[in-house]
């Protein structure tokens, strides 16, 4: 290889990593982008999944280890990765997720985009806990605006304080089961709007296309119609010509020099399996929140002992991830409906912020909800229990025979269902660590994970069933499944399921409780910036996608400039 | 005539037919035969998946008389006597033999699950299920096909029952003879401009004029998006 000096060395091409990729060599800087999976994309007939029928698949789209969330999801990685294991400190249950592709995590999200509002960057002004960011919304509007017209997300400007307005496309029209569950909203005081999903409803340029409503986001868009990293910031920047594009390249370590600046990273090649680096003269770490922590503190050298960044002790510290619960209903009044192409976008038309701002509760912070259901492709798992609704209506469940073709009609999108997703409050003592003893593959050691929730997010989790089962039956519902209680932790989550991890390089003014700035920027290294949800000070409600994007473009700015300056 | 002999591969014609067993007795269910399910797929896999699919179709679990027995109790929960096919033109014994490898812990419960099975036909009518009369097995399954039987003696064979029900329904409803006998219509372009209104009418639901205003105008999907200063859309 070649001893070129890169510009910037981005590692990671997720969310962050992307929309770095795309900003910096936009600017005409040399970028080389690492990245730990393979090459992707949706539009290859090769790696498609897009619109394919259960059958071509021998275990109809059921989900193994490869693939958790089902064979036709566009996911590569998952809780448990061959050769890359995690620990866990005492009783910890935390669940890591892992992308291992071009794109990262956001080839198979749920395109679910939220602007963080006013009061999600000062949190601890409302409840004095955890502490405010050093930004507010002001700082980071201009960028959400950006990345609403750069890449399109669907919505309505409702004039809401705390779920600010942008600059939307319009909203798919709500399918039957969403009416319902307006109605039912509607009857209970709850507000509902169209939802915020990064899905292109009308054309927003001449590369992508617009959707076309098979309702497979999930699968990952042949015509790029939806949002990922790869398809949307990726290969733009390539095309540019800027870009040296690094795949199966798993980072071990940035690696510095005696005044503790980066010079570039070495890394595995993981088909030869071995090391090779990169010089470069700034480094933007965007591995995800936990991996971009292990690499800074697998680097460790004579003026970054602790590891890179870490003086204050506080990588890896405040980790934090979604509370989340759900339920479901049987819709009586959904019976033997008509049957008709409701596929829709992938996933919700219509959503509940959070609308208890002001209510007095036995705990602090708030969650939205996100509704569910509809005439969706039968794949694994379809036709389970095929007649137990009989139970409801007095007919007798079980039995054999054409009669059962009856009922599966008879019930056929007849479900209701809500998920909640809500803020955690950030705890200095959830956090990951190195591992003393455990090592990859590669001889890289390995995260451990120590985190608990809090009676915050369990008192949450039990509002959120009291939600669920008013909604649910003021849509005309008749629970499914009975009610989570305290012995469950009220269907509360596990830490890290909800695959929203932030907080492990949290951003601030003071070095000695933070371990960036306002830009990304370490404290203790000033040429290493982190672009991926690490530097949350804490999470909203609200998906961290568009945050990660809106503060990965602002960090780009605050680069270049630096960079124009001479200070990098 | 045993309706098994109208079975054959009447639905799924490009689709090579199935093994035939038989076990020498006359008008027995070990006549039945199935349409054969693929054995290889393309469908966006990476190598490590392509390796994994490739080993468990080079395992074989079930014993022939698992198989038969599988392919006589699916036939019997959804049969073939119907325009749209049943569980064994849908290939249900490949589909549940291929799914058992794929998610080991249905192994045992159906493995064991055949031999309660054939036990209790061995007591019940002194032979095991396959080799007992038409009639006698559809006794033996009205015994074990309903939940709400409390009996303790027949819990284990309702829950394998309950097993096997699902495998077919879900076996059969993923393929294209279930599509079509559901009525499925989506997986394919289109453009979604809301529910139809004559659903509408028969739920008694509208659409809000407010909210519409919100909604895509799907004829001006293809004109590129522009907004004025405060977000309002103006293309």
């Amino acid at each position: 290889m070649a001893e070129q000096e890169y510009d910037v060395i981005i590692i990671g091409s997720g969310a962050g990593g992307g929309m770095a990729t795309h900003q910096l060599a936009n600017a005409g800087l040399k970028v080389a982008l690492v990245e730990a999976g393979a090459y992707y994309d949706p539009a290859d007939e090769e790696q498609r999944t897009q619109l394919r029928y259960p059958w071509e698949s021998p275990r109809r789209g059921a989900s193994t280890r490869l693939r958790p969330f089902g064979d036709y999801n566009s996911c590569i990685g998952g809780w448990e990765l061959d050769g890359e294991p995690y620990t866990m400190k005492d009783d910890t249950d935390f669940m890591w997720w892992r992308g291992r592709m071009l794109g990262g995590r956001t080839n198979h999200w749920g395109r679910i985009s939220l602007r963080f509002g006013p009061l999600d960057f000062k949190r601890k002004d409302s409840d004095g806990l955890g502490d405010n960011w050093p930004i507010g919304y002001e700082d980071i509007k201009p960028y959400y605006d950006k990345v609403d017209k750069l890449i399109g997300v669907y919505g309505s400007n409702e004039g809401l304080y705390n779920d600010p307005d942008g600059f939307f496309l319009p909203a798919p029209k709500p399918r039957l089961h969403e009416l319902y569950y307006i109605d039912g909203a509607k009857k209970s005081g709850v507000p509902v709007y169209p939802a915020r999903k990064s899905i292109l409803t009308k054309r927003i340029n001449n590369d992508r296309g617009v959707c076309f409503y098979c309702s497979q986001c999930s699968r990952a868009c042949g015509i790029h119609a939806d949002f990922s990293s790869g398809t949307v910031l990726i290969y733009p920047a390539i095309r540019g010509g800027q870009v040296d594009l690094y795949t199966n390249s798993m980072v071990r370590e940035i690696i510095t020099d005696e005044e503790g600046l980066a010079t570039g990273v070495s890394y595995i090649n993981k088909e030869d399996r071995l090391e090779y680096q990169l010089k470069g003269r700034s480094v933007v770490l965007a591995a995800s929140a936990c991996s971009s922590a292990r690499i800074l503190l697998n680097s460790r050298s004579a003026q970054h002992s602790n590891g890179l960044g870490n003086n204050s002790d506080h990588v890896g510290r405040y980790l934090h991830d979604s509370t989340g619960a759900s339920r479901a209903a049987f819709l009586p009044e959904l019976m033997d409906r008509e049957i008709y192409n409701e596929d829709g976008v992938g996933g919700m038309h219509v959503y509940t912020p959070w609308w208890l701002e002001d209510a007095k509760l036995d705990f602090t912070r708030g969650y939205h909800l996100e509704i569910g259901g509809g005439m969706g492709m039968p794949s694994y798992g379809f036709g389970f229990a095929v007649n137990q609704y009989n139970d409801f209506i007095g007919e007798r469940v079980g039995g054999y025979g054409n009669q059962l073709r009856d009922d599966i009609r008879k019930f056929y999108g007849s479900r209701l269902s809500i998920a909640c997703r809500g803020e955690s409050v950030p705890q200095y003592t959830n956090r990951c660590e190195l591992d003393p003893t455990v090592v990859d593959e590669w001889g890289i050691p390995v995260l451990r994970f120590d985190y608990h929730w809090t009676e915050h997010e369990i008192n949450q989790a039990r509002h959120m069933q009291d939600t669920m089962e008013e909604l649910l039956e003021a849509s005309g519902g008749i629970l499914l499944g009975s009610k989570a209680g305290a012995d469950r932790d009220y269907g509360l989550t596990k830490p890290g399921e909800i695959i929203h991890e932030v907080g492990t390089t949290r951003m601030g003014t003071d070095p000695a409780t933070s371990v960036t700035n306002e830009f990304g920027q370490l404290h203790d290294a000033s040429n290493v910036f982190i672009a991926d949800a690490g530097p949350f000070v804490s999470q909203a409600d609200k998906n961290p996608t568009w945050t990660i994007m809106a503060l990965a473009w602002r960090q780009s700015d605050y680069l270049i400039e630096q960079m124009t300056q001479g200070n990098l | 005539m045993d309706r098994r002999e109208t079975l054959k591969t009447l639905f799924l014609a490009p689709l090579a037919g199935g093994i035939i067993a038989r076990s020498g007795q006359a008008k027995s269910a070990s006549d039945v035969s199935w349409t054969a399910l693929p054995t290889s797929y393309s469908y966006g896999r990476t190598e490590a998946e392509q390796q994994r699919d490739a080993t468990l179709f080079a395992e074989s679990y079930f014993r022939e008389h698992e198989l038969l027995t599988i392919a006589v109790l699916c036939d019997i929960i959804l049969p073939s006597n119907h325009p749209n096919g049943g569980a064994l033109d849908a290939g249900l014994p490949d589909f549940v033999e291929f799914m058992v490898k794929d998610r080991s812990r249905y192994k045992l419960p159906i493995r064991g699950g055949i031999a309660w099975l054939d036990n209790y036909a061995i007591e019940k009518f002194a032979a095991d299920f396959i080799t007992v009369s038409e009639p006698q097995r559809l006794a033996i399954c009205d015994d074990i096909a309903y939940p709400d039987m409390e009996d303790a003696e027949l819990q284990p064979g309702i829950s394998f029952f309950s097993l096997m029900r699902n495998f077919t329904m879900t076996g059969y409803y993923t393929t294209e003879l279930g599509l079509k006998d559901l009525g499925y219509v989506g997986n394919t372009p289109n453009v979604w401009d809301g529910v139809p209104e004559r659903v509408l009418q028969q739920h008694g639901k509208q659409y809000d004029a407010q909210w519409l205003s919100k909604c895509v105008d799907q004829s001006r999907k293809e004109i590129i998006a522009e907004w004025d200063d405060d977000g309002n859309l103006t293309s």
